[in-house]
């Protein structure tokens, strides 16, 4: 005879009742590391401390806070090493513009090669001369 | 005697590569002498063969006078994981990286193709000294033949992790693809300094740059499924500094497999293929730096050694050194570039380069980073996933939206209006794919734009075959009859289309959840009732292992799943062996935690659905096979044309 119950009762990550602040929980439990692990966030993590530290996220949304200060909540307990996206601040500001720096670089370093380039006396080539 | 051996022959490979470098850096037209350059390239392959053949026997047999084997090794561990195991370690990987090196050098001594002598001797020389670089580095501060006195009765075993076909052939795979960068590289420097690099010579690079770019391809794409089923949380891809090591260079050799095809058709860009001939290389050493060296901290860091990690830097230095070096004294000697438009099948091209290359650029900020603020004092930081998608994806985003133009443009100057006219059914679908998301996902505009995104790859892809079909005689029904250079073109970029697809709808709606089942309990996930039926104990070769049993049910479908934690007695860490159910929409995928400490006999165990997630593998593997059949093609016209 088999006897089948329905568990209710889920494991660790308690499950926020609004699937808005769920959502939240959930991404923001994506981008911060667990300190224990060597490069996993603690969504993924089964250390104790990831469980711990997961069940904090879910605390801090419950009780209202935003993304920002639950990020600045754990990088004030733990460090800036903990969060997987860094802060904009005085260290970072190049990592965070370089993109944009190396874009313009870019669109830059093609507009001069163009203009070296020259491109009035171009006609169409047959695409089968091409394709060959 | 088998180690003495093969460490004898490496030796020699070195002192033949050392004088094959000299001799043919310094060019010449000679006969006699590019004789001797080819046979010593040759001889110094067959070599490293047999120095790496010694290093199998050694692991075959068990050897544990050897210190790599006793290492890294185990008489328990089934034959296929001690030939593997050869290569599962810092000396033997950097044993087969020489390998490689020797024998790609052989191959290029071999086949000239339709570069010029000069050019030709002068990129054996270079490929010889690259091979020497690394044989100096593995002989002197990472030898694998180094002996164990007393030797030990057992070995320590591999990282269980590693045992595990795909971890097997991920190696081997990666590093033909990094070693395979070596060889343009090695043409990039013999065009710097006989100061020529004509169409003859793009040519010949264009299959060295595919096939580093195909196993690079292949070596990832291993790379991530194997990290999906085996480490046990679903992902594929995490941004891990280990990852993007492999990840840059691959973006180069992207860029250059696109940039070398102006360069041989038109002449144009070399200059810029050079480069990043120089820069694809460069890359591959940092990935070998970052991954051996031990600046990182992860499952693939195994040698923890600065010695090794400054030598490692030396060699890149030295390698990137003379190349930008020579690079800055030559480059206004090479061919003047041709003239095109700004719509043009050359501008896309361009565009192609450009993206991929600042791609490349952004994801090495961004690994290295947290190791220049750590250095400059600025305490720890990580740049992990949030970053890379905020930047690199939006960035290959865009250039996603370029594909399907390229190459439905002509080359020098293009007709944009009829291009856009031909692409205009593939464009309704990419829509309708949006809107379709859009209503789907409840407004989230990221997942809508990056599947409208792959449909569009996919269905340009198609339109192309199309389009190229009708131009011909016998109308679209000839499209099996088309090149197939237009086919692999074709099949690379459908494939990155799937793969972004895969990965868009893997990441925007997986599902997961965590329970605690007894057996015969149930829980009710994605659509499915899954219930625990037992968990028991199983013996395995060299590992024990709790093996939990689940029933999966659907409407009309029952199936069993296993999902497995194996215990090795050479490692404190078990391994997950998860349960993968695959069907058209996606995997369930089940992993088995740890038993409950309150409640005896309950296990937690870790529900995910992953929605098309198998289309990220069947993407990459369609890459690669789009990398294959150009190889196939291009050597097909190499036959015909007799050169």
């Amino acid at each position: 005879m088999t006897f089948i119950a329905l568990v209710a009762a889920v494991a660790a990550p308690v499950v926020l009742g609004d699937p808005i602040q769920e959502a939240r929980a959930h991404a923001l439990e994506q981008e911060i590391r667990c300190v224990q692990c060597q490069n996993e966030p603690i969504a993924q993590s089964t250390a104790d401390i990831a469980v711990d530290m997961r069940a904090l996220v879910r605390e801090r949304v419950a009780a209202g806070d935003s993304d920002n200060e639950i990020r600045a909540f754990f990088r004030e307990r733990y460090g800036d090493f903990v969060l997987f996206r860094p802060p904009f601040d005085a260290r970072t500001w190049v990592l965070w513009l370089g993109p944009f720096f190396l874009a313009l670089l870019g669109v830059f370093a093609m507009r001069t090669a163009w203009l070296q380039a020259g491109s009035s006396e171009a006609d169409a080539l047959e695409p089968e001369e091409g394709d060959r | 005697m088998i180690a003495e051996i093969g460490g004898y022959a490496a030796a020699l490979a070195l002192a033949l590569c050392l004088a094959l470098g000299l001799l043919g850096v310094t060019g010449t037209k000679r006969d006699s002498r590019i004789g001797a350059v080819t046979a010593a390239a040759q001889a110094a392959s067959a070599l490293m063969a047999l120095s790496f053949a010694c290093l199998i026997a050694l692991f075959v047999r068990s050897d544990f006078s050897a210190e790599v084997v006793a290492a890294n090794s185990h008489t328990d561990k089934p034959l296929i994981y001690k030939i593997a195991g050869a290569w599962g370690n810092h000396e033997g990987s950097m044993l087969l990286w020489c390998l490689v090196s020797a024998t790609f050098g052989a191959i290029l001594a071999t086949l000239r193709g339709s570069q010029a002598k000069g050019l030709w001797v002068r990129a054996i020389g270079v490929q010889g000294l690259v091979t020497a670089g690394a044989l100096i580095y593995t002989l002197f501060l990472s030898n694998p033949f180094a002996r164990l006195d007393p030797a030990p009765m057992q070995g320590s075993g591999l990282n269980p992790l590693l045992q595990d076909p795909a971890l097997a052939a991920h190696p081997p795979l990666l590093y033909l693809g990094y070693v395979g960068l070596s060889v343009p590289f090695s043409m990039a420097m013999a065009a710097l300094l006989e100061g020529r690099a004509d169409q003859a010579w793009a040519k010949t690079l264009r299959p060295w740059t595919l096939a580093a770019w195909t196993f690079l391809t292949l070596g990832i794409g291993l790379g991530s499924y194997w990290a999906y089923y085996e480490l046990g949380w679903g992902g594929w891809w995490f941004w891990d500094p280990v990852e993007n090591a492999s990840f840059m260079p691959w973006l180069v050799a992207a860029a250059l497999v696109h940039s070398a095809i102006v360069t041989e058709r038109r002449g144009s860009l070399a200059g810029w293929t050079i480069l990043l001939a120089i820069m694809g290389f460069g890359l591959a050493l940092l990935g070998t730096f970052l991954v051996r060296s031990g600046v990182l901290t992860s499952v693939h860091a195994f040698a923890v050694d600065p010695e090794r990690g400054i030598a490692v830097l030396v060699l890149l230095f030295v390698a990137l050194g003379a190349g930008f070096g020579l690079y800055a004294l030559r480059a206004q000697k090479l061919a003047q570039p041709a003239g095109f438009a700004a719509m043009s099948r050359e501008s896309m091209l361009v565009w192609n380069n450009f993206g991929l290359a600042v791609a490349a650029a952004v994801v090495l900020i961004g690994t290295l980073y947290p190791m220049i603020v750590e250095a400059a004092g600025g305490g720890l930081i990580s740049v992990g996933p949030p970053f890379f998608n905020l930047t690199v994806v939006p960035l290959l985003g865009l250039l996603f939206l370029l594909m399907p133009f390229g190459p439905l443009l002509t080359w020098r100057v293009a007709d944009m209006r009829s291009a856009f006219r031909r692409l205009a059914p593939a464009m309704a679908l990419a829509i309708a794919t949006f809107a379709v998301a859009l209503a789907l996902s409840r407004w989230r505009l990221v997942p809508a734009v990056g599947l409208s995104l792959g449909v569009w790859l996919v269905a340009g892809g198609v339109s192309y075959l199309v389009i190229r079909a009708r131009r011909g005689a016998g109308g679209a029904a000839k499209v099996l009859a088309l090149p197939l250079a237009a086919w692999a073109m074709a099949i690379a970029h459908v494939g990155a289309g799937v793969l972004t697809i895969g990965a868009m709808a893997e990441t925007a709606f997986r599902s997961e959840q965590a329970v605690v089942l007894a057996a015969n309990e149930s829980i009710d996930f994605a659509g499915r009732r899954i219930t625990l039926l037992n968990v028991g104990h199983v013996e395995g070769g060299n590992f024990s292992a709790t093996r939990a049993s689940f029933r999966v049910e659907r409407p009309g479908d029952a199936r069993t799943l296993v999902a497995e934690k194996r215990f090795y007695p050479t490692s404190p860490m078990p391994t997950s062996e998860v349960g993968i159910l695959s069907d058209w929409g996606g995997d369930l995928y089940v992993a088995l935690g740890e038993a409950e400490r309150e409640r005896p006999g309950a296990w937690s165990v870790r529900l995910y659905r992953n929605p098309l997630v198998q289309f990220i593998f069947i993407g990459a593997g369609l890459m690669a096979v789009g990398g294959l059949l150009s190889l196939t093609a291009l050597w097909r016209r190499r036959m015909e044309t007799g050169q």
